[in-house]
């Protein structure tokens, strides 16, 4: 921005704004005297015919007003910036006032959440108090992905149903919430071929007992043992440490109709929770994070 | 034309030093009449902070927590309407009042016309009347006139202090207010308000009318020759004076020296007229002393002065009644019938819909509840508006005195719904109380 300003136009701005206050101070005695003759009452125009407005003087203190907003101005410039770059006698500023009503907010609620932090989660579990704090940060912050009643949608974790993809206890769901997670499920069309993403996909319908093709589950339970174990295990039940999602129980991050678990082992998967330390402290976070074991208790 | 050609010219200033009126004691039917208004308007303002309701003050605004109670009415900012209506009846009121006798509101009711009468008896009990005063304020300095401009701003000062806390006293609590050290803003508002009561009634008087009133100066469009006006009947009272072939009018200037405007009636209608009647009082008083007929200034229409008939019930009269009625019936239904409870619907935006178990489909809403009484209540939220529609899990809730709870809430239908959006009714019931039912419209959608 230097190239555009210099110190040319603050004096610039100073000046027209000094200028204009002391025209105001001038204009107004010069426009105290008229010189009326000494007959006529009225302003003499006439409007509608027989309309004349009376020349009635104004009282004398309404004049003083004028010059008291002039010494009002003078005043307020020299406390408070708004001449060119001069910062004002007070020192005020926007980023202050900011601080100063931040400090008061930290005043009135510091304590109320700084004695939350320092609850356990099993104790915060048990106190309505804390969360219908958590309700409300889980609303303002959390629900646009994971539903209004915790739930989720398709893509977005249901956090209700108990089945926790990183781990359920407080400790790993407080760190998910606040360093964010990367889900990655690698594509495997290319390697696999068409028959052999489909053999798999019925395997993995059966492995939480819904409908499949015996045949093509034999198939693709072979290859599941050479190409997906690493990640999955050999039952099917997923490894919390990667993010690898249990396959044996009922919930499906993204759809359990074979269509789509063909899309996810074709194309794979890249899911994202963003890390929330930025935008929520840590008491805030102790908070949801007990709100967020509730919904599933 | 050229002002500066023009001959004998005068260089005259634009302003003016007040000249001081001095209002002359009057007695009287309407003098009576504004006393009792003014006992009625500040037992009403001063007394009616004091009042309790429910364990709380019985009316008070409490702007930090957006709620004002009115006796047993709690107004949420929803409730703004409330304020509007009234407010829009509090004008046609106005209307109606000028356009039938003329600036009554500012005769006897308006804060200006009170507090000048208050603070003007104060006045006279301390510096005497209207010849006392003006003979102490020409005087020389002395221990008296001292001691008495002293005690007459010293009691003005105490007066306009209370009046400060009682209208702050409408804000914060006024029992807390006096019982304990009153924050930074309370102290600043009640001395700001105080400062206003004494400054407008000890000092500027009739300026605030003259000069700053917008009302004042409108008023006079809803006037017409039917309206009811403080009138001087020139016909019986001149040639003004004493002795034969004279009016009745004796020229003894007791209606000028009443008038808190400092003119001249006799001058007919002026706009600095707040029609107050005190040169009514004045003149009747005079009149009976003479022995002539009274209300040889009264209030009269300029159709009657003309020797024309009057017609109170005219058009403009009729609209302005019949507006003014139907709004304040309005009003008083709407309160008579007001719910409760309010509610908001907000369908989230990022789930449209879900398959659930058993084939059915889950949109999910947060409804706002609102509950507007002082007593805790448990609510009952049902929805209709598709065959087997209905809200999964636990459907009661309960929320506190005057509180809102945002509760979320899971609405089913089965799969083989019809595609799109379905238009869909919750309605949220309050357990226990017959009557508190809010319906409010949602939509449904199916993939």
């Amino acid at each position: 921005m230097s190239e555009f300003s210099s110190g040319f136009w603050d004096l610039y701005i100073a000046l027209v704004t000094l200028v204009s206050i002391v025209a105001c101070a001038v204009f107004l005695k010069s426009q105290s005297v008229r010189k009326v003759g000494a007959q006529s009452a009225t302003t003499g125009h006439t409007w509608d015919e027989d309309l004349a407005e009376y020349n009635n003087p104004l009282p004398l203190w309404w004049s003083w007003m004028f010059y008291i907003t002039i010494v009002f101005s003078l005043a307020y410039l020299v406390l408070y910036p708004g001449l060119g770059s001069w910062r004002g006698t007070l020192g005020w500023s926007q980023i202050g006032q900011l601080k100063e009503e931040q400090q008061q907010a930290d005043k009135q609620f510091g304590p109320l959440y700084r004695k939350f932090a320092a609850t356990e989660v099993e104790a915060l579990l048990k106190s309505p108090e804390a969360l219908a704090i958590g309700q409300k940060l889980f609303l303002n912050n959390c629900a646009q992905c994971h539903a209004s009643d915790g739930a989720g949608s398709r893509g977005f974790p249901n956090l209700t149903a108990g089945a926790w993809q990183w781990g359920g206890d407080a400790k790993t769901i407080k760190a998910t919430i606040t360093d964010g997670r990367t889900g990655v499920m690698p594509p495997f069309g290319a390697a696999l071929g068409e028959q052999d993403v489909k053999n798999v996909a019925q395997y993995v319908r059966s492995l939480s007992g819904l409908t499949a093709d015996a045949i093509r589950v034999a198939l693709g339970k072979e290859i599941y043992q050479k190409t997906c174990v690493a990640c999955l295990g050999a039952d099917g039940k997923g490894n919390p440490a990667l993010g690898a999602p249990n396959l044996t129980d009922q919930n499906w991050l993204h759809g359990s109709a074979e269509p789509v678990i063909i899309e996810t082992i074709t194309k794979g998967r890249n899911s994202q929770m963003p890390a929330h330390k930025a935008v929520l402290d840590e008491a805030k976070i102790h908070l949801l994070t007990a709100y967020v074991l509730s919904l599933s208790k | 034309m050229k002002l500066d050609d023009a001959p004998a010219l005068e260089e005259r200033s634009l302003y003016e030093v007040r000249e001081k009126i001095y209002p002359r004691a009057v007695r009287g039917w309407f003098a009576a009449s504004r006393w009792a208004l003014v006992w009625a308007t500040q037992l009403v303002f001063y007394g009616g902070a004091w009042l309790t309701w429910n364990d709380r003050q019985a009316v008070l605004f409490d702007i930090a927590r957006s709620k004002f109670y009115l006796f047993g009415l709690v107004f949420w900012p929803q409730d703004v309407i409330y304020l509007t209506v009234l407010l829009i009846i509090s004008a046609l009121a106005l209307f109606l009042f000028t356009a039938v006798a003329g600036r009554l509101w500012c005769g006897y009711a308006c804060p200006q016309t009170v507090y000048t009468e208050i603070f003007l008896w104060i006045e006279r009990v301390i510096e005497g009347d209207r010849n006392a005063r003006m003979r102490l304020d020409k005087g020389e300095i002395s221990a008296n006139k001292i001691l008495r401009k002293s005690a007459k701003h010293g009691i003005w000062l105490l007066l306009s202090l209370w009046t400060g806390i009682t209208f702050v006293g409408y804000f914060t609590p006024i029992r807390e207010l006096v019982s304990s050290t009153p924050g930074a803003w309370e102290t600043f508002w009640a001395l700001f308000y105080g400062f206003a009561t004494y400054g407008n009634a000890g000092w500027m008087r009739e300026q605030v009318c003259k000069y700053m009133c917008p009302y004042a100066r409108f008023q006079s469009a809803m006037f017409d020759k039917d309206t009811l006006v403080i009138t001087y009947d020139r016909a019986r009272g001149e040639p003004r004076g004493k002795g034969a072939g004279k009016g009745d009018c004796v020229d003894c200037g007791i209606c000028v020296q009443v008038c808190p405007t400092g003119i001249d009636i006799r001058d007919g209608l002026q706009y600095e007229c707040i029609g107050c009647a005190a040169c009514i009082d004045g003149c009747d008083q005079v009149m009976e002393r003479v022995g002539r007929p009274l209300k040889l200034i009264r209030y009269a229409t300029t159709h009657a002065m003309e020797g024309k008939r009057t017609r109170i019930l005219r058009p403009r009269v009729l609209v302005y009644s019949a507006i003014l009625g139907a709004i304040t019936v309005a009003l008083a239904a709407s309160l008579w019938l007001r719910v409760p409870l309010k509610v908001d619907v907000i369908r989230d935006r990022a789930a449209i819909a879900r398959e659930v178990d058993g084939g059915l489909i889950e949109n999910v809403y947060r409804l706002q509840l609102m509950n507007t009484t002082e007593q805790a209540r448990a609510f009952d939220i049902n929805v209709t508006g598709l065959p087997g529609i209905l809200v999964w899990g636990e459907n009661i809730t309960g929320v506190p005195a005057a509180e809102t709870r945002m509760v979320p809430v899971r609405v089913r239908v089965d799969a083989a719904t019809a595609p799109g959006s379905h238009p869909i009714e919750f309605t949220v019931r309050a357990l226990g109380v017959q009557g508190v039912e809010v319906r409010e419209g949602a939509v449904f959608i199916v993939r």
